[in-house]
């Protein structure tokens, strides 16, 4: 709410929002400063910026969108885990009269800032990265139904993500946890900016994946290339498709349950307060709604991913593709019925917590058909231990155990004592490591040839490999033991020095997890080194499956010169046992969508406006409103959107790589 | 990959995670603790049922299927078996259907709400057994203990006897915290405006600690308080020498509106004497002066309800509606 | 949709089972705007759900009973309704190619959701202005929070209608145009369903004992 205290202009911005004397926060800024002026010296230099702004910032293309996500998401990934050895790094030495280098104030920031960036602008963007740049390709589409809100969606995310790394520099993040339960999320306990940071950044990203979970489930219904039945669709394309129907159906919830804090927070209503009516745990009840699907929305594509890499580097059909496919929407449906799982202390009654912990137990059914179908998959194959493969069968046993964990946890006597425990951090680190990041680094491995023409150097991906097994084991394990042993979570300070030895442990471990981080970015520059060594000339490195293959690495703009025909699923692989043609003439003008400013700037200008309101800037946020819906209204003026991609350059396109093709053989 | 040690990892796992068995939650004084722990224990081996063997079979296939094992048999077009996805589904289906009776069960018998019946597995409750009343507050940051039978009070303090069942009643000041003590039972959250209840019972001499297991704020950390299960004579004498030391500190209004006061680390604070009906006054949000209390504030809009669809029905009353408006509105 | 059958230049060998020549991919704006409006209807259902939980927190202020002016709000709903007619005879207009028959009762329309505006925010202050805003108790918080987004989407709805009058009138009634009166269309009935959501469940419910 408006103070008299602030300044007209300024809101409640002063100089004093600069944390000065915070030694960390400081040299993080000047590091940061200091790569950002090297970054825009080398693009003044190489004279790249109109290139950026051309070929990527406008792009429309869902692959160049696709590899921004990523790039995106590792780069926030870096965030969040420095967020975490700090985290570890305190645990380790905060013990009786040592307060630790991190006091209170300071750590709680981390542990919330972890849990918001490593959720919304580490998984979100990478899996949406992930369906971005390959759904279109599977189904044997030239691009999404909605390419300009593609745009749009992702300058949205990206904002968010700019938000929540200014709020390092200028004012601080939330003490709250990831999820900002009120009433220490309202203005009375936390009148500070940190919530609002917290509020704005989550609501500007939110409105990127909603529409992004629109527009991925239009293209995969709409945009299927002829043939290409629901049965047909590669596993893949099946799980993104049930993941965008969970994100339609529950991020409305999260954008409704932030708005009612927001409105707490600035104009005094009761939604969640104390006295006057209002209910804290209408919150609780609401955000896991938007929750407990969210994480489903994470792990969905994953299995995906697993599915394509167990049958490609198994070299065999994926075994029970009808199941698998039941399965996935199974645990779509399944997952709007578990969110009180978790929250069973909150004394809901026996009946109500029964139900709740039976329905999560149930999910755990169709999840286990499908470990049994990749496990099938492998059996009788001729399995190839490339990186995305390793990564799936260390996935086999890691996630099973945090699984397990789960299931155990949903059992709500056992919960009443594990609740918010280290052993309920162990267990979600488990599914979401073992689960989700183990898949991304699959992913990664195994589409980044086809996205950049080069694979990814297998020697230092195998050391990142291996680092983040041993790492994660190392680090989690005695996380569960310390719950075992009483310890809860959000703790910045100990006295009980039996724990002493178990924290150093999960420091060891983190080390070695870092080392694996490392590794995975030694990996990225190597292979770029590499390229040449490296280089994909074929387009299907790994003897593939699915349509993303027929085309050359990188595809052309257009993906496909023509439209495919598909009669069976893993459709390439059926194309390479006819011995399919290529052809080699007849091709057509391509019709194609054109770049567009309007996504990077209505995009900005919200962010400004969030900026605003966040520090109570009313002129500011209400000009940058109008602004913002200005810019729309003017984009919608637009009714040139296109453009057509002439038949001769995609015969000397097709021509080339036909030539080159048939060199190979 | 398929090292020997690669293999024997999950085994040398475990065995570290059995490390945990010698732990507070997996071996505690309570009766209902030890409850739950049981529970951990029982759906940890159904589970493990089935994890093993997948754990087991994915680095046997990895390692038996590997593509420069030549031997084994290749069929890339097999990916179909009625008889193994009767299984793959059956078995999972099993193990949920005796987990979820169990919890069904479980989940009814140990209802946080539910008076205990027994004081631990050897002995049941008898009917006239009166259980020790403790009603709790969490503040920011630190924990009120009100004894309404026994007529004292402790911050940071809390002291039961073995063998008593105890019955909580549990809500806060400002912010949602989790009330748990590992020795002695589940958790159950304390809130605001609300009542909740806690059932249990220590069936040893035991000297811990207690926690808030729900972030709520900066003093978080710090707010834990001394646990101690005594014998019934010990407990009887602490009581009497707290009367006694501190006969003339009286949790009434204004000392417990002092105390609400956020503070961090604070030292136990021992009450010899407390107002009677302040606990339901805290639950009921009007400790303060001039507070209306929230009971009162329902009935109060029952009434008007009632007096306004009487009104709604009577014509010639209906002119006075105008005056109960502002009368009603003024007085807020 | 698409053919199998061979086309373009002469000599081309295109009947490859694998490949089409000429495949435009059906139009998915209509789809993707009904699933965004479910999402907006799943917000609104939030809203709902909130004031189902809050409804009855007066915390010793005004009931909807004591507030309510139910004739005022039949008034208002009168034009919400008829805007809703006036819009269906738009969209005759536009698909018969009546350009300025179209323009008149977009018009129209407009004119209805703005007194339908108006007429909330006078509602809205008188509220205020009797201290029951939405700063005085859970129920209030309710109450203005669902009813205020229903008023903002209609606002919202409103300067997409004056957007597309001036799009019609530059354009003509193309094919574009006409996707973008039919998405105006169907958010404008959304809303006009909600509106009879709220005025049931929040109105007619709140006046009952």
């Amino acid at each position: 709410m408006s103070q008299p205290t602030d300044h007209l202009i300024f809101g409640r911005l002063g100089w004093d929002a600069i944390p000065y004397h915070e030694p960390i926060l400081m040299a993080t800024f000047a590091a940061v400063a200091l790569g950002g002026l090297v970054v825009f010296a080398l693009l003044t230099k190489y004279r790249l910026w109109g290139t950026l702004w051309r070929d990527w910032i406008t792009s429309i293309d869902h692959k160049k969108i696709g590899i921004m996500y990523m790039i995106l998401g590792l780069v926030m990934l870096l965030r969040g885990f420095a967020d975490a050895v700090m985290m570890r790094m305190q645990q380790m030495v905060a013990f009786g009269d040592n307060a630790g280098f991190l006091p209170p104030h300071h750590y709680d920031q981390i542990f919330t800032a972890h849990g918001v960036i490593m959720i919304f602008f580490v998984a979100m963007p990478l899996v949406t990265g992930l369906m971005n740049y390959v759904v279109p390709l599977q189904i044997g589409a030239r691009d999404v139904a909605f390419p300009f809100l593609n745009n749009f969606s992702f300058w949205m995310t990206t904002f968010g993500a700019i938000l929540v790394m200014i709020s390092l520099f200028v004012g601080e993040f939330a003490r709250t946890g990831w999820l900002a339960y009120p009433p220490l999320s309202g203005i009375l306990a936390s009148p500070d900016v940190g919530v609002d940071y917290y509020i704005w950044s989550l609501q500007i990203a939110g409105v990127g994946t909603l529409l992004s979970g629109v527009n991925l489930v239009v293209t995969i219904v709409k945009m299927r290339a002829p043939g290409m039945s629901l049965m047909k669709m590669p596993v893949f394309t099946w799980t993104s498709l049930c993941t965008n129907v969970l994100i339609i159906a529950v991020f409305p919830v999260l954008t409704a349950t932030l708005a009612m804090l927001s409105m707490d927070r600035m104009f005094g209503t009761n939604f969640f307060t104390n006295d006057l009516g209002g209910n804290p745990m209408m919150y609780v009840n609401l955000i896991w709604i938007w929750g407990h699907p969210e994480v489903y929305i994470l792990v969905l594509p994953v299995f995906g991913v697993y599915s394509e890499v167990a049958s490609t580097f198994s070299g065999k059909r994926l075994f029970g593709y009808t199941s698998m496919v039941y399965a996935t929407v199974v645990i779509t449906i399944l997952s709007y019925l578990v969110w009180l799982h978790h929250f069973f202390t909150m004394g809901s009654g026996a009946s109500v917590n029964s139900f709740f912990g039976i329905t999560t137990m149930i999910i755990s059914i169709p999840t286990g058909a499908k470990i049994f179908n990749w496990l099938f998959t492998m059996y009788k194959g001729r399995i190839r231990f490339e990186l995305p493969m390793m990564w799936t069968v260390a996935f086999m046993c890691t996630f099973v155990v945090g699984g397990m964990t789960g299931v155990l946890l949903a059992v709500p006597p056992a919960d009443f004592v594990l609740h918010n425990s280290l052993f309920l951090i162990a267990h979600f680190h488990n599914v979401i490591i073992g689960g989700v990041l183990f898949g991304l680094f699959a992913a990664i491995n195994y589409w980044f040839p086809k996205a950049f023409g080069f694979k990814l150097d297998p020697f230092w991906g195998k050391i990142s490999f291996w680092c983040w097994q041993v790492g994660f084991w190392i680090t989690f394990v005695p996380v569960y033991v310390l719950g075992l042993m009483g310890v809860t979570r959000r703790v910045s300070h100990f006295d009980d020095l039996s724990l002493k030895p178990w924290f150093w442990a999960a420091g060891i471990g983190t080390a070695i997890i870092a080392v694996g981080v490392l590794a995975m970015l030694i990996q990225f520059g190597v292979s770029f080194m590499r390229r040449k060594q490296l280089r994909d000339v074929s387009g299907d490195p790994w003897n593939g499956r699915t349509l993303e293959w027929s085309t050359s690495s990188p595809p052309p703009e257009y993906n496909f010169a023509f439209t495919p025909v598909v009669h069976d699923n893993d459709t390439w692989a059926d194309m390479k046992e006819n011995k399919y043609q290529r052809p080699r003439s007849g091709f057509v003008d391509i019709h194609m969508p054109a770049n567009t400013w309007a996504g990077f700037t209505i995009a900005a200008l919200s962010a400004v406006c969030g900026f605003a309101l966040i520090w109570h800037m009313w002129i500011i946020a209400v000009v940058f409103f109008f602004a913002t819906v200005g810019a729309t209204i003017v984009h919608t003026f637009n009714y040139k959107r296109d453009f057509y991609v002439k038949a001769d350059h995609v015969a000397k396109v097709e021509g080339e790589r036909t030539r080159m093709l048939e060199s190979l053989a | 990959m398929n090292h020997p040690f690669v293999r024997r990892l999950p085994a040398l796992l475990l065995l570290l995670l059995l490390g945990g068995c010698n732990t507070v939650v997996m071996n505690p004084s309570g009766d209902v603790a030890a409850q739950e722990a049981r529970l951990i224990t029982i759906s940890t081996v159904l589970m493990l049922l089935i994890i093993v063997p997948v754990i087991i079979l994915t680095l046997l296939f990895a390692w038996k299927y590997r593509a420069a094992n030549k031997d084994a048999e290749y069929a890339p077009n097999w990916d179909h078996s009625t008889v193994l996805e009767l299984i793959i589904w059956g078995a999972p289906l099993l193990i949920i259907i005796a987990l979820g009776l169990l919890t069904w069960i479980s989940t009814h018998l140990l209802d946080p709400y539910r008076p205990l019946a027994r004081i631990d597995a050897k002995r049941p409750l008898a009917a006239d057994v009166k259980p020790l009343e403790v009603q709790v507050v969490a503040m920011d940051w630190k924990w009120l203990f009100i004894y309404p039978e026994q007529g004292i009070a402790t911050v940071n303090e809390f002291v039961a006897p073995v063998d008593r069942p105890i019955s909580f009643k549990l809500t806060a000041t400002q912010m949602m915290n989790s009330f748990y003590i590992p020795e002695l039972a589940g958790q159950i959250y304390a809130m605001p405006a609300m009542q909740t209840q806690l059932h249990a019972v220590s069936n040893k001499v035991v000297h811990s600690e207690g926690f808030s297991a729900n972030y709520s704020g900066r003093g978080f950390s710090d707010m834990r308080f001394k646990y101690h299960s005594v014998p019934t004579a010990e407990f009887d004498q602490w009581v009497q020498s707290t009367k006694a030391a501190n006969a003339a500190l009286k949790l009434d209004r204004a000392n417990y509106l002092v105390l609400e006061q956020p503070s961090e680390k604070d030292p136990i604070k021992r009450f010899g004497d407390i107002e009677p009906g302040l606990f339901n006054a805290i639950v009921d949000r009007c400790v303060g002066p001039g507070k209306v209390c929230i009971s009162q504030m329902h009935a109060a809009d029952a009434a008007r309800a009632k007096i306004v669809a009487e009104l709604c029905n009577d014509p010639r009353a209906a002119q006075n509606t105008v005056s109960l408006k502002k009368q009603n509105v003024a007085t807020n | 949709m698409s053919t199998l059958t061979a086309q373009g230049a002469p000599g081309a060998d295109l009947s490859s089972r694998y490949y089409v020549a000429h495949h435009h991919p059906e139009n998915g704006t209509l789809l993707g705007f009904w699933i965004y409006l479910m999402s907006d209807c799943l917000l609104f259902a939030c809203l709902f759900a909130a004031y189902a939980v809050l409804g009855h927190s007066y915390a010793g202020g005004p009931t909807g009973a004591e507030l309510f002016d139910l004739p005022l709000v039949a008034l208002n709903t009168a034009f919400l309704l008829l805007s809703s007619i006036t819009y269906g005879f738009a969209m005759i207009a536009a698909q018969g190619q009546k350009k300025n028959a179209t323009l008149a009762w977009l018009a129209i329309t407009g004119l209805f959701g703005a007194a339908f505006i108006y007429f909330e925010v006078y509602e809205f202050l008188h509220l205020i202005h009797e201290g029951a805003g939405p700063q005085r108790s859970g129920f209030l918080t309710a109450f203005f929070s669902l009813v205020g987004t229903h008023g903002l989407h209609v606002s919202s709805g409103i300067i997409w209608l004056v957007t597309l009058m001036i799009q019609v009138s530059k354009h003509g009634l193309g094919e574009a145009n006409l996707r973008r009166l039919m998405c105006l269309s169907l958010f404008w009935h959304f809303l006009d369903v909600v509106w009879i959501g709220v005025f049931t469940f929040v109105y007619l419910m709140g006046v009952l004992p």
